[in-house]
Parts: C-alpha cells; sequence; structure tokens
C-alpha cells in the first residue's frame, strides 16, 4: 500500500532564496491496488509535484510517503530499484519522454539490462511481444522505429508495456493523455480501466474533470497545494460541497448542456487558508 | 535531428502541440546528416581547406631540405629552387620553408591538444553543472567566473618569468586551462534544457545511475554541439598560440607560426620586402583557423534543420 | 455575406513533395456568426486559420480564393496582406501568450503597435482602457510586464490588441488550449461578448474541443485530412451528427456524469492519412465503418438547408444512425 503522510513540498524562491513558494501543503491519501484515484486540479495546483515526489523525482520537504511501511524519501540505490519495481510513471509529452536519437524500443533495452540482466534474450522477447499484446500494439508496427516515425498514442501505450514488464502494483499516469488526439485518448484510458481490473493501482493526473469522472474510482480535488474535497468519485462529482469543486464542475464545457452559472472565481475562499478536512458523508471529505 | 526544444508547458496542454506534422521526415539521423553534408559547400570547402593544411603539415617536414632552425644558408633570398630553399631565407639565413611546415604542424598539435584539453574540462564542468545543478552548480559557476576573469596575459608573463625553457606541450596544457570557461557555459545551458526533458526522467526510473544518464543519454543528444564546440576549441587554440608566440611568449625550443611572423617583425622584414617571410604564415593561420570557421558554420546548418534553405 | 471561401487549397512545401494541407475547402460566415471549425491534428484547420490572414510564410497558395464584406484578399501576397490585418481580418494565434515582448510593458507594446499600423496611439487609448475593462482587466495591467500577468490575463490581453480596430472577421486559433478550465470558460464567453457588442462582425474559432464549441459557436465545420467533413449548427453537430466521422468523435468523448463502467466509449481506430501523399476518394475511407466500393471516389460536399456533408452514405440519416450509434445521454 501507498501512503502520503502530511506531505509538503516547498520551494525557495527569489534572490538568495528569501521567499518561499508552497507548491504542496499537508496532502494525505492512500492508493491502493485495483483502485484509480484521480487528482484533479488546474496549473500549479501541486498535483504533478505529489506524482514526482512518489516516484521518487522529487523529496518531500515535511510528511512522508511510505510504500509498504518503508519510508520511500531515505531509499537508496538497490532499495530504489526494488522500488521502482513496484512503482512506475508515464509523462504527459510522449515525444519528450523519448530519446529522439535512438529507436524507441530502446526503453525496453534499458528495464532488460538494469532489471532482468539474468532473463535470456528469446525469453525476453518472449515477454515483451505478451506486453504489447496486453496494451494492443502489434509488435511489427512498433519496433524498430524511431519515437517521430510512431504516433502518440503508440508512444505513450510503450510506456506503459514497459511498465507492465516490470509487473508494476502502481502506475503514475501524468497527464498522459492531454497531448493525444480525442479518437485516441479514449483508447488509451480504456486500457487504463482494464489494468486497473486486472490488479493495478493507478494514480491518474489530470486537469480534466471528464476523464477523471469516467475511470477514476477515488478523486482528491487539488487547490494551490491543498485537498479541498477529497471521495468516491460519484460522490463528489454528484454533490460538491466546496465551492471550488462547483465553480470546476460548472466550467467543464459539456456537449448537451449549456454554460449557466457557477460560482465566479472572485468569490472563492483564500486558497492559503484551507481548513482541515471534514467527513461530510461516509466516503467524502470537504474542507470547509 | 539534434534540435534542442524549450522545456515543457507547466499548464495544461493541446493535441496540436504534439500530432501536427505537415513536414515530412523522409529519412533519419545520420543518413540525414550525411546526405545535407555532403550538400553543404560551405562545408566541403572548410573541410577540403584544413585537409590539405592538414596535408602539408604531416608531409612536409619531410620533405624540407634542412632543419628550421639551422643557419647556413645564404642571407635573405627570395624563394628558389637552389639548394631547396622553396620559401627562400630568413635574414639569419633560416630556411623559411622548413619553419614554415613545422610551426604547421606546431599549430596543429597545439589546436588538438590545447583545444582537446579545453573541451574535456569544459565537458565535466558544464555536464556536472546542468546536471546536479543546485550548490554544486553554484560552486563550479563560481569557478567559470573566476577563470574567466584571470587576466592570461599577466599569468603567462608570471610563468615565463619562473620557467626556462618552455615547449610546445606548456603551452597547450596552458591554453587548454584557461579557455575552457565558455565552452562550460554554453554547455551547462544545453543540459539544463536537456535534463528538464522526460526521458531523462525515465531514465531514473530505469534505475540508471547519474553518471551512466550523462553519457548514455544526454550527451550523444548533443554530439553535434560537442563536434562544434571542439572545432572552435581547436580554431581558437591556433589562434591564442599564435598571439602568444607573436608577443615572444612561445616555446622557445622550437619555432612556430606565430614566432615567424614575431621575428620577422622584429627583423623589420615589410621594410625589407622580406615577403616570404610573413606572408606564408599569417595567410596560414588565416587561412586554416578560417577554414575551421567556415566549416563550423557549414556544420551547423547540416545539423539544425531550421538553417537549411528549403 | 461577412466571408466567402472557394475551393481554396494551401499546400506546404518540403523536400519530399508538397504536403496537401488544405485541400478544397468552401464555406460562408455570416455577419454576427460564430463559427467553429474543429477537428484533430492534422486536419489542417490551422493551416485554414493562418492562410486566412497568411501568418505563415511556408504555406504556397496553390488555388481558390477568399472574399470578404466584398473584396477579395490577396492571401498569396504577404506585403498586399499588410493593409488588410488588423483593421478587416484579424488573428489571436496558438501561444498568443508567449506573443508578448517580455522586455516590453503591455502598454508601451500597445502603442507601438498602433503607431507601426498608422493609429493615433492617444486617441485609441480610451477605448483601449474601455477594452480592458470589458474583458474584466484592470487598466493597471498596462503597466506591468508580461511575465507578471497569469496566462488566462495574457490571453485577454491578445484578445483586446487584436480586436481594437473592430475587424470584421476574427480568427480565434487554440485560444482556449493551454488554459484552465476556469479561465477557459471566461477566455471563451469573453469571445462570444466580442461579437454581442458589435466590436467584431464574425469569428472562426479554431479549436480541437468540440465541448468549448458546442458553449460558444453557432455552427461548427469539422474537418478531416485537408477536406471539410461536416457543416452544421452546434446544437445539430452534438445531438445529431450525420458524417461517420463525427458520430465517432462526438461518441468518443467523455463527459462528465459517463462512467467506464456504466457505458464504455471508443475511440477511432487507425490514424489520420499522411498528406504528403493523400490517397484518392474519401480520405476517411480506411477507417470508416460505413465504407463501400462506391468510396474510392471523391465524395462531394453537398450543403442544403443549413446542413453540409461529404460523403456518399450519409442519407438516409436513420441507416447511418443505426449502424454507427451515438448513445443518448
Amino acid at each position: 500500500m501507498l501512503r502520503l503522510d502530511n506531505v509538503s513540498k516547498t520551494y525557495r524562491v527569489g534572490s538568495f532564496g528569501r521567499s518561499r513558494l508552497t507548491a504542496v501543503r499537508d496532502v494525505s491519501f492512500e492508493l491502493r491496488e485495483g483502485e484509480v484515484f484521480s487528482l484533479i486540479g488546474e496549473s500549479g495546483s501541486g498535483k504533478s509535484t505529489i506524482g514526482r515526489m512518489i516516484l521518487r523525482l522529487l523529496q518531500p520537504t515535511t510528511g512522508s510517503i511510505t510504500y509498504g511501511g518503508a519510508d520511500v524519501a531515505s531509499l537508496h540505490r538497490g532499495a530504489l530499484k526494488e522500488y521502482y519495481r513496484n512503482v512506475q510513471g508515464v509523462f504527459q509529452d510522449p515525444f519528450s519522454s523519448y530519446n529522439p536519437i535512438f529507436k524507441a524500443d530502446r526503453i525496453f533495452n534499458m528495464v532488460h539490462t538494469e532489471f532482468f540482466p539474468e532473463v535470456s534474450k528469446d525469453e525476453w522477447r518472449h515477454r515483451l511481444h505478451d506486453a504489447l499484446e496486453s496494451v494492443s500494439l502489434n509488435p511489427e508496427d512498433v519496433l524498430h522505429k524511431y519515437p517521430h516515425q510512431l504516433s502518440g498514442g503508440q508512444l505513450q501505450r510503450l510506456l506503459i508495456a514497459r511498465a507492465l514488464l516490470l509487473d508494476i502494483k502502481y502506475l503514475v499516469a501524468d497527464e498522459i493523455i492531454s497531448m493525444l488526439d480525442a479518437s485516441t485518448r479514449i483508447d488509451v484510458l480504456n486500457l487504463l480501466a482494464d489494468l486497473k481490473e486486472r490488479g493495478l493501482g493507478i494514480l491518474f493526473i489530470t486537469h480534466d474533470l471528464s476523464l477523471g469522472n469516467y475511470i477514476s474510482d477515488t478523486t482528491v480535488i487539488l487547490r494551490r497545494g491543498s485537498i479541498v474535497e477529497m471521495g468516491e468519485t460519484a460522490k463528489v462529482f454528484g454533490d460538491p460541497r466546496h465551492p471550488y469543486t462547483q465553480m470546476l464542475l460548472a466550467s467543464v464545457p459539456r456537449l448537451h448542456a449549456k454554460w449557466n452559472g457557477g460560482a465566479q472565481t472572485r468569490d472563492l475562499p483564500d486558497p492559503a487558508e484551507v481548513p482541515a478536512l471534514i467527513e461530510i458523508e461516509s466516503g467524502h471529505l470537504a474542507a470547509l | 535531428m539534434s534540435s534542442v526544444p524549450t522545456a515543457p508547458l507547466a499548464s495544461p496542454a493541446d493535441p496540436s502541440q504534439v500530432e501536427a506534422a505537415p513536414i515530412a521526415q523522409p529519412m533519419s539521423g545520420f543518413r540525414e546528416s550525411l546526405h545535407f553534408a555532403l550538400r553543404n559547400k560551405k562545408l566541403l570547402f572548410g573541410l577540403s581547406m584544413t585537409s590539405a593544411l592538414l596535408l602539408i603539415a604531416i608531409i612536409g617536414p619531410f620533405l624540407a631540405q634542412h632543419g628550421p632552425l639551422d643557419y647556413g644558408g645564404k642571407l635573405s633570398i627570395a624563394p628558389t629552387t637552389k639548394g631547396g630553399y622553396w620559401l627562400g631565407t630568413t635574414l639569419q639565413g633560416q630556411d623559411v620553408f622548413a619553419q614554415f611546415v613545422t610551426g604547421l604542424r606546431l599549430a596543429f598539435i597545439v589546436g588538438a591538444l590545447g583545444g582537446g584539453i579545453a573541451a574535456v574540462i569544459g565537458m565535466v564542468v558544464g555536464f556536472t553543472a546542468g546536471y546536479r545543478a543546485g550548490w554544486v552548480d553554484e560552486v563550479l559557476n563560481m569557478l567559470t567566473n573566476v577563470v574567466l576573469v584571470i587576466p592570461t596575459f599577466a599569468l603567462l608573463l608570471v610563468i615565463a618569468a619562473y620557467l626556462q625553457v618552455r615547449g610546445i606541450l606548456m603551452e597547450a596544457v596552458f591554453i587548454g586551462i584557461t579557455s575552457w570557461p565558455w565552452a562550460a557555459r554554453a554547455l551547462r545551458a544545453q543540459t539544463f534544457s536537456l535534463v528538464s526533458r522526460d526521458f531523462v526522467d525515465m531514465a531514473r526510473l530505469s534505475g540508471r545511475s547519474s553518471r551512466k544518464i550523462i553519457f548514455k543519454e544526454i550527451a550523444p543528444n548533443m554530439s553535434s554541439y560537442l563536434f562544434m564546440m571542439f572545432i572552435l576549441l581547436f580554431g581558437g587554440a591556433i589562434l591564442i598560440a599564435a598571439t602568444l608566440d607573436f608577443i615572444g611568449l612561445g616555446p622557445s625550443n622550437t619555432i612556430s607560426l606565430g614566432q615567424m611572423m614575431q621575428l620577422s617583425v622584429q627583423n623589420a622584414a615589410l621594410q625589407l620586402h622580406l615577403w616570404w617571410w610573413f606572408l606564408p604564415p599569417g595567410l596560414a593561420i588565416t587561412a586554416l583557423v578560417g577554414s575551421l570557421y567556415v566549416m563550423n558554420v557549414g556544420l551547423d546548418e547540416v545539423f539544425n534543420p531550421k538553417l537549411r534553405d528549403m | 455575406m461577412a466571408l466567402r471561401v472557394e475551393d481554396l487549397r494551401v499546400y506546404y512545401r518540403t523536400l519530399a513533395g508538397d504536403v496537401k494541407a488544405l485541400d478544397g475547402v468552401t464555406f460562408d460566415v455570416a455577419d454576427g456568426e460564430i463559427m467553429g471549425l474543429a477537428g484533430e491534428s492534422g486536419c489542417g484547420k490551422s493551416t485554414l486559420a493562418k492562410s486566412l490572414i497568411r501568418l505563415d510564410g511556408r504555406m504556397r497558395h496553390v488555388g481558390g480564393k477568399v472574399v470578404l464584406d466584398g473584396k477579395e484578399l490577396p492571401i498569396w501576397d504577404d506585403s498586399a496582406m499588410n493593409a488588410f490585418r488588423f483593421r478587416d481580418v484579424s488573428i489571436v494565434p496558438q501561444y498568443a501568450m508567449s506573443a508578448l515582448n517580455p522586455i516590453r510593458k503591455i502598454g508601451r507594446m500597445i502603442h507601438e503597435l498602433l503607431r507601426a499600423r498608422g493609429v493615433d496611439a492617444r486617441a485609441a487609448h480610451q477605448e483601449l482602457e474601455r477594452r480592458l475593462d470589458l474583458v474584466g482587466l484592470d487598466k493597471g495591467v498596462l503597466d506591468l510586464y508580461p511575465i507578471e500577468l497569469s496566462g488566462g490575463m495574457k490571453q485577454r490581453v491578445v484578445m483586446v490588441i487584436s480586436t481594437l480596430l473592430d475587424p470584421s472577421l476574427l480568427i480565434a486559433d487554440e485560444i482556449t488550449s493551454a488554459l484552465d478550465v476556469s479561465t477557459q470558460r471566461a477566455v471563451a464567453e469573453t469571445l462570444v461578448e466580442f461579437r454581442d457588442r458589435g466590436l467584431v462582425k464574425s469569428m472562426i474559432f479554431v479549436t480541437h474541443d468540440i465541448g468549448v464549441l458546442y458553449q460558444v459557436a453557432d455552427t461548427i465545420l469539422v474537418m478531416y485530412a485537408g477536406k471539410l467533413a461536416e457543416k452544421a449548427p452546434a446544437e445539430e453537430i452534438v445531438s445529431n451528427p450525420r458524417h461517420p466521422y463525427t458520430r465517432l468523435l462526438v461518441s468518443s468523448l467523455p463527459e462528465v456524469g459517463v462512467r467506464y463502467e456504466q457505458r464504455q466509449l471508443s475511440g477511432i481506430p487507425g490514424r489520420p492519412p499522411h498528406l504528403l501523399d493523400p490517397p484518392t476518394g474519401c480520405r476517411f475511407r480506411d477507417r470508416c465503418p460505413l465504407a463501400t466500393a462506391r468510396c474510392a471516389e471523391e465524395p462531394p460536399w453537398v450543403e442544403e438547408g443549413g446542413r453540409g456533408i461529404a460523403c456518399w452514405e450519409a442519407k438516409p440519416a436513420a441507416a447511418v444512425a443505426a449502424r454507427v450509434p451515438v448513445e443518448a445521454r
């Protein structure tokens, strides 16, 4: 189980680092296997920062992130590599995630040499084909090609296949479909839902509420680094209590209803002062 | 292929940034570069000129019939085939041709060695500062700035005062350890922009160590840039050496192109119309450094698709 | 009739040949109309937007004409278009926020721009302040540097600048794509406000987000692979699309209220054709569930009753609905 307890991240900014920027403020939640957990927020909400802290690409300033009881921040070398066998990530820009001067399948070679050096080439090829099949990719179409010869959708799926090769328990998906076209987005989204049903725990980071609503079981609404509302997706979307959540929902462009009212941004409470979360009903909390 | 993009947007992005590509991509990587390389006039001109001079530098000293520092010839004779003084002699009766080819060879050596040392130091400092950032970056930046503002001539004068005999090796090393700052700065900037790209994070998530990431992910991406940078350092080293030699701070046990020019000026070769003494070395330095720079401009066009005329 | 585009063809010249980014497009935009231009990447919508104002030097105008308010626009000639830009046709380009000079204060930049266009900056100043107030920006913004503004604020500043001379046609190219959902709404509603107050006569709003278009556009024009697929009032496109591509596209959009367990949405398999050497006949043929032998011949663009479509199989509507279901929401 992956747990965050009172995690905060502050940066020193300005000349001589005099002022502070709080990217994440006192965030706590739990990720479980076989569940899609959405982090929804606008830019500057800290959602990507949380994802990167879970992936050990950043260190939290205070608070702890634990995996199976062990503190993630203190892992090094061998223990860190073990951690990466269980937790992996996929990022937003498919073309930035690949080194453009090498072929795309180099990412699989890296996994082979770093994590499975004892596995033979034939056995590896077997596993690779299985992984590609489980993300609905035809090996002939995608292997031995450069990244610019493949589409964004294919590249993202390759990255998911790479994570699956490691037999991970948790996947951090940071805006992985926002750079894809509408017609391919839904296929990658369905793939994630499929993987969830097979037992994978997914942290789905997005700014798009419709996507979060589509596949997630639990939703967290982030505003300027703090959680303002959290709970089962149906309850958070069905009965939003925090004015910020209400404003977000009112601003989503829908396909069969026009924009109509909804709170103005001026009427929202101060983002820097966020009260503690209180339980509205079972499985639904808000910072009111 | 080697155009380095800017850091990704912090706010939500849209598909049209990524998928749209109205320009077709016929070939990839090395083959594409080769295709353009063979058609680029500047590159071909620079390369052939440099190669011609290199050939002269390698073979020349074997063809010379006299040593560069040997006295014995008639004084200040114009170029002639008699006695093998193809470029004539100096005021002291030394063979100008022998000096010329020796000097040319030394120019290449100083360029390669001095440029090479500067390149290595610049790479180590630049990569480390760009990759590690934080306080390591601050310290290395300070070091770079200090070396940048050290008055190299004053330093060299001090060294010259201590050392009785200075060889070409000493000169090359000196040039190498004083001319790397701008290279380090440039590499640091490039490394910064590459480190922010997701494939570096992906390599981290694959358990790769920092050292491996720098050498296997970042450096190969900058290979064209590194190549061009080395050529600039090479040319720069030759120029600096020529300048140092000209003001008398060159190697004391041999003769270089800059020293030829220095001696010719000291001995009023201009007034005495001894053109064969100062013209060849001057032209050679100009031709060599000039063709290196022209080659570099051509390479930039080859590597950077945006500069090519379509 | 504010804008009339007839059989417009714009190609990009590349080493490997001509990329036929826009291959024969015909449509009208009436006075007071906001037309949405939708489609996925590579469909030609950005090319169309930029070619109407000739913003990109790599484009080659190969054929067709553009007529605005009765005058033909010389879209093949960069310098001739200068007389029309900003006054008759104006654009808010993609990444407008990065279009602001970072070392100039906003007010100074606008003054320089107006002077370059031959407009008396002082006379326009009052109007400028009025417009800033209209979009919800304090006039103190003129004394700030671009870096001091948020993304949404910058977008609105650029919109004000682009519409300062009351152009007849405003082209908004993906102006909401990089914004948060709350600012997206504010910016889109600002567009409508400009039209409602008569500051701009008609607009073309280019975006891949059909949801936003439904909210603010009167008609939506869907493009695919350099050609028009369908045109209809916004309401019709969303609730009753006829072209198979539009139907598949609309049905692949998740909406708040729709969950994976309730109904699985599906995408469109395959990829759009590469426009270097596009296939003959209907370009959607390879991915279309309704494709027949007749589709090997290119379907004509047929307009009737306010709707336009380029598809052999689109009638009768009931038959299409049966074979390409778009579930009721």
